[in-house]
C-alpha cells in the first residue's frame, strides 16, 4: 500500500443485510458483479440457441432432442419450423447484443473499476446505478418471458425491420406479443444504460481524487468514459423508436407502416407511415453500438498488454484521440447498414465515405498495439493471450468492413453469410475475447483468488482456433453466394456448401464446450483459487494499490493521492520495473540511470 | 521507456474550488447549522443534470425528425387547430420558471445567512410546484378537448405526434415536480444542498424551454 491522503474520506455505512449487501446493492462494485452475472448467464443462453441453429443448418432434418420444450408450435416432432429458426435467431442476435456485449465490458467491468481507477469511494448516484442494473434486469426477464407466452418470441432479427415488426400477429408468430415484449425489453434496457451513462460519465468528470488529471486516467477510465458519451446519444434515440414500435402495434398508429400494405391476403388498416425511418432511427443506434462493445475492450487490451509488455503505449494521448474519433465519427457512418434499403444512392456515398474514414482511427490503434508491442518481453499469460487475441479477431474482421463499406461491393454481399462472418470476428467475438482478457485479469482483485492459468490458456487456444473455424469460413460462404438468414439449403447452387456449414457446426460445439472449461475454472477459482495478493501483475493504477477484495469504500477510509502517469513501466524505483500511480518515489529513467 | 518524473499532484482550479468537504456550494445556513457545511457536497449533480438534459435533448430530437420524416412520406397529414388551452398552460409554465428562480434567490440568500427567515423559504417552491400541477391538468384538458373533437392518438399522424410529443413532455414535467418536492422536502430539514438547488431549477428551466419548443413545433407542422 502507498501513501494515501491524511483526508478522511466521508463514509457511507456500509450495508448489513444480505438482501441490501447482495440484491439491492448501492455498491458499485456489487453491481458490477451483478452485472457481470447476468451477462454470463445471457451468453450462455445465446450460446445455447447458437448450437441449435447451427445443428439445424448442418443437418435440416434433425430431430433435436428437447426441442418441442421450448416451442411447442416451432418445433412439432422436434424438427426445427423456419420460423421457428428466425425466433432463435432473433433471440441469439438481441441476447447477445444487449446483454453480453454490452453489459459485460462497459457495464460490469466499468461498474467495479471506473470508480476505484479514479480513486473514489462510489459512483456519485449509487441509487440510480442500482436501478441501471434492475432495470437491465428486468429487461432481460422480459425478453426470455417471450419463449413462453403466446405463439414464442419474434422472429423480425434483432434489427426488427418495419413494416413486419409493427402490423402485429398477421405477419407470423411472435410478431404480435413477442414484438411487444422485443420493444419493451429494449426501451427497459435503454433506460438502464442511460442511468449507467450518467453515472460513468459523472464519476469520471468530478470524482477525480487529487493528481489525477483527465491525462492520468489508465486508458480503461477513458474507454469507458467515451462508451458512456455514446452510449447516452445511441440509447437516447432507441427509446423513443421503440415506444413509436409499441404504438404501431397496439394504438394503431402509423410511424412504420405504410398505405396499402396487403400481408398474408390481408390489407393493413394503416396509412403513410415510413418503414425507412425506423431504420434510420434504428442505425443511428445501431453502428455506435458496435463501437459501445468494441470502446471498453480496446480499453481493457491495451490495459492488459501494457500490463504485460511492462511499457506503455507508443502515445496515451494519441490513443485516446482515436477512440474519441471512433465516437464521433460512428454516428456519421450507420447508414452503411442501409446501402440496399432503397435510399437515396447518393446517401450510400456519402454514408460510404466516413465509414472508410472511421478505418484510420481503428488501424492506428491496432498499429500502436503492435508497435509497442514489437520488442517487448510479453508476459504470457491467459489474459494476455487473449488480448492478443482480440487485436487478431479486430483486425481480420475489420479487413472485411473495408469491402462492405463499399455500397458497389456491399449490394452482392449484404444478404450474404460475408456479413455475418464479418460482424461476429470484429465486434462480437473481439469483444468476447475482451471480456476474457478483462476476467483473467481482473479476477484476483474482484474475487481475492487467483484463476488457473494454465486451464485459461487450454481455454484460449481452443476459443482462438474454434472462432477462426467457424467464422473464416463464413466468408468464404458469402463469397459463394450463401444467403443468410435461411434456415435450410435447399438451393441446388447450395447443396456443395453443406459440408462447409457441417464444419462450421462442429466447430461451433466445440469452442462453445471449451467455454464451460472457462466455466470451470470461473466457479472453481471463486471459491477454491489460491488467495490473490494485493498486486499480483506488478500493475500501476489506482485498483492495484487497494487491498484485494478492496473494501466497502475502496480505499480504507482515505483518497490517494496520484503523483504519476497510469503506465509507469520499465523504470528503477525501490519495487521493481514500476512505480503505481499513487507512489510519491521519484521515477528513475534508464537514461538518468546511465 | 517512461520519462515522468516526480511531480506535484495537478489538481484542476475548477475541482479544487468546488469540490470536497465543503467547496463554495455548501453555502451555511442562516441559523449557522454546521451540517451543511460539513457534508460532503459533491459537484455531480451540477454535472449530471446537464448530463439528463443531454439524453432528453436527444430523445426529443429523435421524435423531431421521426415527425419531419413522417409529415414528408406520405399525403396523409391532416392538420389540426392546437387547443387554445396551450398558451394558457404555457404561460403558467413560464410563470412557474419564474417563481422557480425566485425561490432560488430566496433560499440562496437564506443559507448564505443574507437574509433573515420572514417567510418560508419553501414558500416560493410551492408556488412553482402549484403552476407546475396546474400546467399538467391544462394539458390533460386539452388532450379532452381534442377527444371531444374525434381527433385520438391514431386518427391521423399529426394527432399521433400532438399525443406522442405532449405526453411525453407531461412526463419530464412530472419528473421534475418530483425533483421539486424533493428540493423542498431538504429545504424543511435544512439540509438542502446548494448544487441539488441549482440542479433542480437547471431542470426545471429546461422542460420550460423544451416545451416553447414543442409549442413552436406543434403549431407549425400540426
Amino acid at each position: 500500500m502507498h501513501d494515501m491522503s491524511a483526508h478522511a474520506v466521508q463514509h457511507h455505512a456500509p450495508p448489513q443485510g444480505f438482501i441490501r449487501k447482495h440484491i439491492f446493492s448501492l455498491d458499485h462494485k456489487v453491481i458490477g458483479k451483478q452485472y457481470y452475472g447476468l451477462a454470463l448467464v445471457a451468453v450462455f443462453v445465446g450460446m445455447v440457441l447458437s448450437w441449435i441453429m447451427r445443428l439445424h443448418l448442418g443437418w435440416t432434418s434433425l430431430a433435436i432432442p428437447g426441442l418441442h420444450l421450448l416451442s411447442k408450435n416451432g418445433a412439432p416432432g422436434n424438427l426445427m419450423t423456419p420460423e421457428y429458426y428466425l425466433q432463435l435467431m432473433t433471440m441469439h442476435g438481441t441476447i447477445m447484443v444487449f446483454f453480453v456485449l454490452t453489459t459485460a465490458p462497459f457495464a460490469a467491468f466499468g461498474n467495479f473499476f471506473l470508480p476505484i481507477q479514479v480513486g473514489a469511494e462510489d459512483m456519485p448516484f449509487p441509487r440510480f446505478n442500482m436501478m441501471s442494473f434492475w432495470v437491465t434486469f428486468v429487461a432481460f426477464v422480459v425478453l426470455i418471458s417471450s419463449f413462453f407466452v403466446g405463439d414464442g418470441p419474434t422472429l423480425g432479427g434483432w434489427t426488427q425491420y418495419a413494416p413486419l415488426s409493427a402490423v402485429g400477429a398477421v405477419s407470423g408468430p411472435g410478431q404480435g406479443l413477442g414484438v411487444i415484449l422485443w420493444a419493451t425489453s429494449i426501451a427497459l434496457f435503454c433506460v438502464g444504460q442511460l442511468l449507467g451513462a450518467l453515472n460513468f460519465i459523472t464519476t469520471t468528470l468530478d470524482l477525480r481524487v487529487k493528481g489525477m488529471s483527465l491525462m492520468r486516467l489508465p486508458l480503461t477510465a477513458w474507454a469507458w468514459f467515451i462508451t458512456s458519451c455514446m452510449g447516452l446519444t445511441a440509447f437516447a434515440v432507441l427509446m423513443p423508436a421503440c415506444i413509436l414500435l409499441i404504438l404501431d402495434q397496439v394504438a394503431g398508429t402509423s410511424f412504420f407502416v405504410p398505405s396499402n400494405l396487403v400481408i398474408n391476403d390481408q390489407l393493413q388498416p394503416h396509412s403513410g407511415g415510413s418503414t425507412l425511418l425506423w431504420q434510420h432511427l434504428f442505425w443511428f443506434f445501431g453502428h455506435p453500438e458496435v463501437y459501445i462493445a468494441i470502446v471498453p475492450g480496446m480499453g481493457i487490451v491495451s490495459h492488459v498488454l501494457i500490463t504485460n509488455m511492462r511499457r506503455p503505449l507508443l502515445s496515451h494521448r494519441v490513443m485516446i484521440g482515436c477512440m474519441a474519433a471512433i465516437a464521433v465519427l460512428s454516428y456519421m457512418v450507420y447508414g452503411h447498414h442501409m446501402f440496399v434499403s432503397g435510399m437515396n444512392p447518393f446517401s450510400s456515398l456519402a454514408f460510404s465515405f466516413p465509414t472508410l474514414v472511421i478505418t484510420i482511427p481503428a488501424t492506428i490503434i491496432v498499429l500502436m498495439w503492435i508497435g509497442s508491442l514489437y520488442g517487448s518481453k510479453l508476459r504470457i499469460s491467459a489474459a494476455s493471450l487473449f488480448a492478443l487475441g482480440f487485436v487478431s479477431m479486430f483486425v481480420s474482421g475489420g479487413v472485411s468492413g473495408f469491402f462492405l463499406a463499399q455500397p458497389s461491393i456491399d449490394i452482392m454481399l449484404h444478404a450474404t453469410y460475408f456479413v455475418v462472418g464479418h460482424f461476429h470476428m470484429v465486434m462480437a467475438v473481439a469483444a468476447i475475447f475482451g471480456i476474457f482478457a478483462g476476467t483473467y485479469f481482473w479476477f484476483p482483485k474482484m474475487t481475492g483468488r487467483m484463476m488457473n492459468e494454465t486451464l485459461g490458456k487450454v481455454h484460449f487456444w481452443f476459443s482462438f482456433v474454434g472462432t477462426y473455424c467457424i467464422f473464416m469460413p463464413f466468408h468464404y460462404l458469402g463469397i459463394a453466394g450463401n444467403v443468410r438468414r435461411y434456415q435450410a439449403f435447399v438451393n441446388e447452387y447450395l447443396q456443395p456448401l453443406l459440408p462447409v456449414h457441417r464444419f462450421i457446426t462442429v466447430a461451433a460445439l466445440v469452442t462453445g464446450a471449451a467455454q464451460f472449461i472457462f466455466l470451470y475454472n470461473l466457479i472453481h477459482s471463486r471459491f477454491w483459487g489460491k488467495p490473490a495478493p494485493d498486486n499480483p501483475w506488478e500493475a500501476t493504477s489506482l485498483e492495484w494499490s487497494t487491498s484485494t477484495p478492496p473494501p466497502f469504500d475502496n480505499f480504507g477510509g482515505k483518497h490517494p493521492v496520484v503523483y504519476h502517469d497510469p503506465y509507469q513501466y520499465g523504470v528503477g524505483s525501490s519495487t521493481g520495473d514500476y512505480v503505481m500511480q499513487n507512489s510519491p518515489e521519484q521515477v528513475v529513467t534508464e537514461h538518468e540511470e546511465e | 521507456m517512461a520519462t515522468t518524473v516526480h511531480e506535484p499532484p495537478k489538481i484542476e482550479p475548477r475541482r479544487q474550488r468546488e469540490s470536497g468537504n465543503g467547496g463554495w456550494r455548501n453555502l451555511v445556513p442562516a441559523d449557522r447549522d454546521r451540517h451543511a457545511v460539513e457534508d460532503y457536497s459533491p459537484p455531480p449533480a451540477s454535472t449530471g443534470i446537464w448530463v439528463v438534459v443531454y439524453a432528453i435533448t436527444m430523445t426529443f430530437a429523435a421524435l423531431t425528425s421521426a415527425l419531419i420524416v413522417r409529415k414528408g412520406s406520405s399525403l396523409d397529414w391532416q392538420h389540426f387547430t392546437l387547443p387554445s388551452i396551450l398558451y394558457f398552460n404555457t404561460v403558467l409554465l413560464l410563470g412557474s420558471s419564474v417563481a422557480l428562480e425566485i425561490s432560488r434567490r430566496r433560499v440562496a440568500a437564506f443559507m448564505g445567512g443574507i437574509a433573515t427567515p420572514r417567510e418560508s423559504p419553501a414558500r416560493w417552491l410551492y408556488i412553482t410546484l402549484v403552476f407546475g400541477l396546474l400546467f399538467v391538468i391544462g394539458q390533460y384538458v386539452a388532450w379532452a378537448r381534442l377527444s371531444a373533437e374525434g381527433l385520438y392518438l391514431a386518427t391521423n399522424p399529426s394527432s399521433s405526434f400532438f399525443y406522442l410529443l405532449t405526453a411525453a413532455h407531461v412526463l419530464h414535467v412530472l419528473g421534475g415536480l418530483g425533483g421539486l418536492l424533493y428540493v423542498i422536502g431538504k429545504v424543511r430539514k435544512s439540509e438542502l444542498r446548494r448544487s441539488t438547488l441549482d440542479a433542480a431549477s437547471r431542470y426545471w428551466h429546461f422542460v420550460d424551454v423544451l416545451w416553447l419548443y414543442l409549442l413552436f413545433l406543434l403549431w407549425m407542422k400540426v
